[in-house]
Formats: structure tokens, C-alpha cells, sequence
């Protein structure tokens, strides 16, 4: 059987004028997660409607396990909607039986599958109670639940962070890595960057309807210039000015932030450093997941 | 999973949220109980209307017996009671402790009523009066046998020779058609509505988007209509039945037979009605995004349904059998309502109900594509109302 990869292999799509997806192309591997990063428009939410069958792609495929994701193995896909919905009147419990018996699960199992998810989300107490009588960190639990009850193959969800308090994102983070954990490929997106950098194996950062990186956080800094940064205490103002192939990007706290250009050769900075007098720090920055974003998506 | 499966799933949902509601209870609980209040009404007043409470004074008390033999010949019930004093009959008349009061002397006969006197009764009493003045005259004259000119007097009748048969049920069988029409009109709104209303929450909720990524759009409606429809039907069912028991039992009806199969019709065209309202209704519904939007939309489609009730209401009540009546309950949207009214009041040929089934099936059969065909393309977008000609796609 060949490995439980979601690909999204050139999926464009337009509405109307808009151009929401331009060959938005990645893929999400067997135990992977995959957070999906991008401005409020990217084309994240379309992306994963598309995945889902929600939303027809105008071309493009979207692929599980190296087949179309027809109607049959769509329902193998846990998914969490930006927009969240439940029925607001129906009791926990009583829904998710309801959904897990849609996604092709047996009476019998589709009730130890709603309990086991009711006891490990810590909703014990509300099995009974209607949807709209929860508190909102509630009813996201409940919806998370909802992805997750049918014993998915793959997990796409949409900000499932977005409005949870900090237990309830500790909560989360713990099921989206046990998840992967079990081979699920999980794809998310958030605009928790920093979340996002600790949490996921790739990023993908998506600007307008178009993958421009996708990796590891190293493999993105890689692509970027190697930065700095010098503490030089006796060092005057612009003494880094004149070397070849580099740009100090901020002067803080005595400390000073270099950008090289490749190919030049960070020892020469030392030297030039040295000679100013004592240098009581000399390290290569490695930029966070958010100075990576903002310099991808501003270029 | 097949397809079954996820209809029956989706259709049972249904059933279990609305059977359990306490609109659903109540609803039908009070529908019955003002369809048995008002038939035991019509009881009661039936009874009321051939029987009359008579007091009688001074010489007119002999005239018991008579009056009461008499008034039986006419199918009319008289109790009689003897009042002393002819101003206290009076007083009883006036607080409508009698209904009528007969003093004077045998051929001078006064009855003092509060407004008008029985037609019955009326009768009932002049007859008695002159038969009363005839005795006496016959009995003065010395004719021998008074007696037995009297007896051959009162067998006396006229033979009636009807050309035209009326039919003797009449009145029950429209009382029976009013009431089905009523009861399908109530019922193809409320269950209806219900329809658009279960697919603008799925909507408003946004619930529809986990459902469609895992259930087609023509299950999920299919479902919610064959599930919707279902509670309609027991709904119906245990209020036609109810009532029917009721009005059988108060001798309301006495057409068992014609009754039952009205009220089995009646079934059989809530089904054939609600099918080919529901998935328009649906299809209306997934056209909004919100419930304060939802009643713009039905509007016309409850309009249509009221037209065809209340011309159902004047066409059978006025001219069952005429040409327009006719044509109306064979097509639909009129079917529904006209035709198991017609059946009721027994009018409707075999062949009128045959050609107005298959027609309401075409219908039927070309609404669901239609209201289908909207319902796919419409129920994923929310936010503005999405406009009818964008969701058939034309
Ligand atoms: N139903 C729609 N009709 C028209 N444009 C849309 C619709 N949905 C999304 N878009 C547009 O498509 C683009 C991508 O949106 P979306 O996928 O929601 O972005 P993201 O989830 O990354 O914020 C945006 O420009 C958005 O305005
Ligand atoms: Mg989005």
C-alpha cells in the first residue's frame, strides 16, 4: 500500500476576477504536520475546501494515498472549518454519533468513538447538553471532537487555534501531535506563527493562491542571507559600514545585526570586529518563523 | 457506506429531533382536542335542535299525550311539564327554562315562545289544534263514528315521488371534505415550512459544511424530506384517526364506511402533497443564509398553497362537480387540496383520480429535479441571499 501522502498537485482557482489559487501545489506525509501559513486571502481556507470536496477546483487534483479523492475516501478526512458549525440544538454526544454513523461507522462503534472522545476532551459533563448551552471554548472542543470521531486517515484543519485559551491550545497541540503521531498526515493552518514553528514538522507559506515556501523552519532559513549578530562594546557607530558583501540591518543594545550576502565569509566580520577591541559575542541568528514569513511574504 | 444507509441515517435524525420536541406534542394534542370539541359541539347542537322543553297550563294540559305522539310523527322530541300559573310559564320561557309555553283552552290555543317558535313544533301544535277543533265539531254534529273518521284522517298521507335522488349524506360528506382540507392545508404549510426552516439552520449554523463533505447534497435532502415527512405523516394520522373515531362515535358521522375512505385518501394525498411542496420549499430555503431571511422566500410558495386551499374551500362548498372544479383538482397545485375534497364528497370518477395522481407524480418527479438542481448550488454559499437564477444555473 503506498504511503498515506495528501498531494495537492496544481490546484488553480478563480472566482470570478479573483484569482483565489494559482498551482497551489504540496503535500502533507504520513505522520507529518503541516502548518499552513499565510495573510488573511492566501487561499488557505479555499485549499483545504478544495481537499475536502466542499469546493470544486477549476483544475488541479488533490490526492490521498496516490488516488483522486473521490466521495469514497473523502470521508476518511477529519475536518474543522474555519467557519464552525454544529447543530446548535442537539445534545454532544447525540451529534457526534450522528456524524461518526455518516462517515460510515457502526452504530455500536460510533458510540464508544463519541465517548472515548467526550472523556479525553474532558466534556463528560456536557454529553447531555444542547450545543448552544456551551460555553464557546466548549462547543470548539466539541467540534474538534467532531473531526476527529470517525477515526480519520488525515486531519485538515482550519485555524483550529483561533479563540482557545491557553489549556484549551496546550489540549489541542497534544491530540494534533498524537494524531501524527499514529501516521495521520495533519495538515493546519494558524496565524499563531510561533505555535506553528514549535509545533509543526513543514511550513508551507502560501501568498496569494501560491505556495512561495515550503520546508523544515531550517530548510526556510536556509534560503534567506545568513545573519549576525556582534557585540563589539568599544566599536564605533559604522564601523561595519564599509565591508564587502554586508548590511547591518539594527544597531540594539550594543549589539549589532548583520545580513551577509552568500559567499562572504563571516570571519572576515570577526576581524574586522576584533580590531575595534574586545567582542564579547559573536553568533549566527537564526530568524524565528515570524521574521521568515514577514520577509517572504513583503518580498 | 451506500447511499441508503446515509438517507436512513439523515432521515432518522429527523424523526428523533422532531418527535421529541414539545411543539410536536403539543401541536398535535391541541389540534385534536379543538377537532373533538368541535364535533361534540355538533353533537350536542344536533341533539339540541329536535328537542324542545314544553310547559302546558290550564285546559292544555290534556294535550299532553297528543302533542307528544304528534310531534314524534314530525321526528321531533317534546318533554312536557304542568305549569300552575300562566305567568310563571312565561317567567321560565323568558329564562329560557322552557322552550315553549301552551295555555288557552283546546281550540284556542296560545303558545308564548321567547323569539320564534320551532318549525317543528309549530307544526306539531296547529295540527294538534285543528285536529282538536275537528273532534269537537264531529262530536257536536252526532256523527256516529268520529272516531273512526279521525283515525282514518290521520293515516291520510301524500305519496312523494322523487326524480332526482338527493343524496341523503350529503352534508356529512362535506362536513368530512371541509375538515380533510383544513387538516392537509395545516399540514402541507407546517411540515413545509419545516423543510425550509431544517435547511436554512444546516446552513445558518454552517453545520452543512461537515455534512457535504461527506454526504452528498440529494441524500441530505432527501433525507431531511422523507424524515420531515414522516413526522407530518404520523401527525396526520393520529389526528385523522382521532377524529374520526370521535365524530363515529357521536353519531356526528354516521357514514362509516365513506368516512374511512376520505380519511385514508386524505393520507394518501398528504403524501402525494407534501412531495411535491417539500423540495421547493428546500430549495427556497438553501437560498438564505439566515432565519429573519427565511419567511421572504416562502412567501410565495405559502401563498401558492393558500390559494389552493381557499379555492378549495369555495369550490366545494358551492360547485364540487362543475367544469372548473373538475379541471382544477386534476392539475397540480391544486390536486392536493381539491382532490381528496371531491373524493370526500364522493363526486371524484375513477378515472379523475387516476389522471390527477399521474399528474401530480409528473410534477412531482420534475419539482425534485428542479428543487435538486437549487439545492446543490446553493446550499454551500452563504453570506447574501443567493439569487434563484444563479442557483439553477441558467
Ligand atoms: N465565496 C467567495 N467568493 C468570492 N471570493 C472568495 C470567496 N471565498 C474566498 N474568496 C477569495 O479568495 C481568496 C482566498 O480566500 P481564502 O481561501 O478564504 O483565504 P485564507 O483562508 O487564506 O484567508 C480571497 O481573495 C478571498 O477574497
Ligand atoms: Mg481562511
Amino acid at each position: 500500500m503506498p504511503d498515506a501522502v495528501l498531494e495537492i498537485d496544481h490546484v488553480s482557482k478563480r472566482y470570478g476576477d479573483v484569482v483565489a489559487l494559482r498551482d497551489m501545489t504540496f503535500d502533507v506525509r504520513a505522520g507529518e504536520l503541516f502548518g499552513f501559513v499565510g495573510s488573511n486571502g492566501a487561499g488557505k481556507t479555499t485549499t483545504m475546501r478544495i481537499a475536502l470536496g466542499v469546493l470544486a477546483a477549476d483544475s488541479g487534483e488533490v490526492r490521498f494515498s496516490g488516488r483522486p479523492i473521490t466521495f469514497d475516501n473523502r470521508r476518511r478526512i477529519g475536518y474543522l472549518p474555519e467557519e464552525r458549525g454544529l447543530y446548535p440544538k442537539m445534545k454532544v454526544l447525540d451529534q457526534l454519533v450522528y456524524l461518526a454513523e455518516l462517515h460510515g461507522l457502526p452504530t455500536n462503534s460510533a458510540h464508544r468513538a463519541a465517548e472515548n472522545w467526550i472523556a479525553r476532551l474532558g466534556l463528560r459533563d456536557r454529553r447531555g447538553d444542547e450545543v448552544q448551552k456551551l460555553s464557546l471554548g466548549n462547543q470548539q472542543r466539541v467540534q474538534l471532537a467532531a473531526a476527529l470521531v470517525h477515526e480519520p486517515a488525515v486531519l485538515i484543519l482550519d485555524e483550529p487555534f483561533s479563540g482557545l485559551d491557553p489549556v484549551a491550545v496546550d489540549v489541542m497541540s497534544a491530540v494534533l501531535r498524537e494524531q501524527a503521531a499514529a501516521g495521520v498526515p495533519v495538515l493546519f493552518s494558524s496565524h499563531q506563527l510561533d505555535l506553528v514553528e514549535r509545533l509543526c514538522d513543514r511550513v508551507g507559506i502560501v501568498r496569494s493562491g501560491q505556495m512561495v515556501a515550503c520546508g523544515t523552519v531550517a530548510e526556510l532559513r536556509t534560503g534567506g542571507d545568513a545573519q549576525l549578530v556582534v557585540e563589539a562594546p568599544n566599536a564605533p557607530p559604522g564601523w561595519a559600514d564599509s565591508l564587502p558583501g554586508v548590511t547591518v540591518d539594527a544597531v540594539h543594545n550594543g549589539q549589532t545585526t548583520l545580513r551577509l550576502a552568500p559567499g562572504t565569509d563571516d570571519q572576515t566580520v570577526l576581524t574586522a570586529a576584533l580590531a575595534t577591541g574586545p567582542v564579547r559575542e559573536f553568533r549566527r541568528h537564526a530568524p524565528s518563523l515570524t521574521e521568515l514569513f514577514r520577509n517572504v511574504v513583503s518580498s | 457506506m451506500t447511499p441508503t444507509r446515509t438517507v436512513f441515517l439523515v432521515a432518522r435524525r429527523e424523526l428523533n429531533t422532531r418527535l421529541r420536541t414539545r411543539s410536536f406534542a403539543i401541536g398535535t394534542v391541541v389540534t385534536i382536542l379543538v377537532l373533538a370539541g368541535y364535533l361534540l359541539l355538533q353533537a350536542s347542537l344536533a341533539e339540541d335542535a329536535d328537542r324542545s322543553k314544553v310547559g302546558l297550563s290550564g285546559q292544555a294540559t290534556g294535550l299532553a299525550a297528543p302533542l307528544t305522539a304528534t310531534a314524534k310523527q314530525l321526528g321531533h322530541t317534546v318533554e312536557v311539564s304542568d305549569v300552575k300559573d300562566p305567568s310563571e310559564g312565561e317567567r321560565m320561557v323568558r329564562d329560557g327554562d322552557l322552550d315553549a309555553f301552551v295555555s288557552g283552552t283546546a281550540d284556542r290555543l296560545r303558545v308564548t315562545v321567547r323569539s320564534e317558535l320551532d318549525e317543528n313544533l309549530h307544526k306539531a301544535m296547529n295540527a294538534l289544534a285543528q285536529q282538536q277543533v275537528l273532534e269537537a265539531q264531529l262530536l257536536a254534529a252526532e256523527v256516529p263514528n268520529t272516531r273512526e273518521i279521525l283515525e282514518n284522517a290521520a293515516r291520510a298521507h301524500v305519496q312523494v315521488d322523487t326524480l332526482e335522488r338527493v343524496d341523503p349524506q350529503k352534508d356529512q360528506r362535506l362536513a368530512v371534505a371541509l375538515v380533510l382540507i383544513v387538516l392537509l392545508y395545516m399540514s402541507l404549510l407546517l411540515y413545509g415550512t419545516m423543510v425550509a426552516q431544517g435547511v436554512v439552520e444546516e446552513k445558518a449554523s454552517r453545520v452543512v459544511e461537515i455534512l457535504l463533505a461527506t454526504v452528498r447534497p440529494w441524500q441530505l435532502l432527501l433525507g431531511k424530506v422523507i424524515g420531515l415527512g414522516i413526522v407530518g405523516l404520523i401527525q396526520f394520522t393520529l389526528i385523522g384517526v382521532t377524529g374520526l373515531a370521535v365524530a363515529l362515535a357521536t353519531d356526528v358521522l354516521t357514514i362509516d364506511g365513506a368516512a374511512t375512505g376520505a380519511l385514508v385518501w386524505g393520507l394518501i394525498w398528504y403524501v402525494l402533497g407534501y412531495f411535491l411542496f417539500a423540495t421547493v420549499f428546500a430549495s427556497v430555503g438553501s437560498l438564505v443564509s439566515r432565519q429573519e431571511d427565511a419567511q421572504s422566500v416562502l412567501t410565495p410558495i405559502t401563498l401558492v398553497v393558500a390559494v389552493a386551499f381557499v379555492l378549495g374551500l369555495s369550490l366545494l362548498t358551492r360547485s364540487a362537480d362543475d367544469g372548473v372544479t373538475v379541471v382544477l383538482s386534476l392539475v397540480p397545485p391544486f390536486s392536493p387540496i381539491l382532490m381528496p375534497g371531491r373524493i370526500a364528497l364522493g363526486v371524484a370518477s375513477g378515472w379523475e383520480i387516476a389522471l390527477s395522481v399521474i399528474l401530480t407524480v409528473t410534477a412531482i418527479a420534475a419539482l425534485t429535479w428542479l428543487g435538486g438542481r437549487v439545492y446543490r448550488n446553493a446550499v454551500l454559499r452563504t453570506g447574501s441571499r443567493v439569487r434563484l437564477r444563479d442557483a439553477l444555473g441558467v
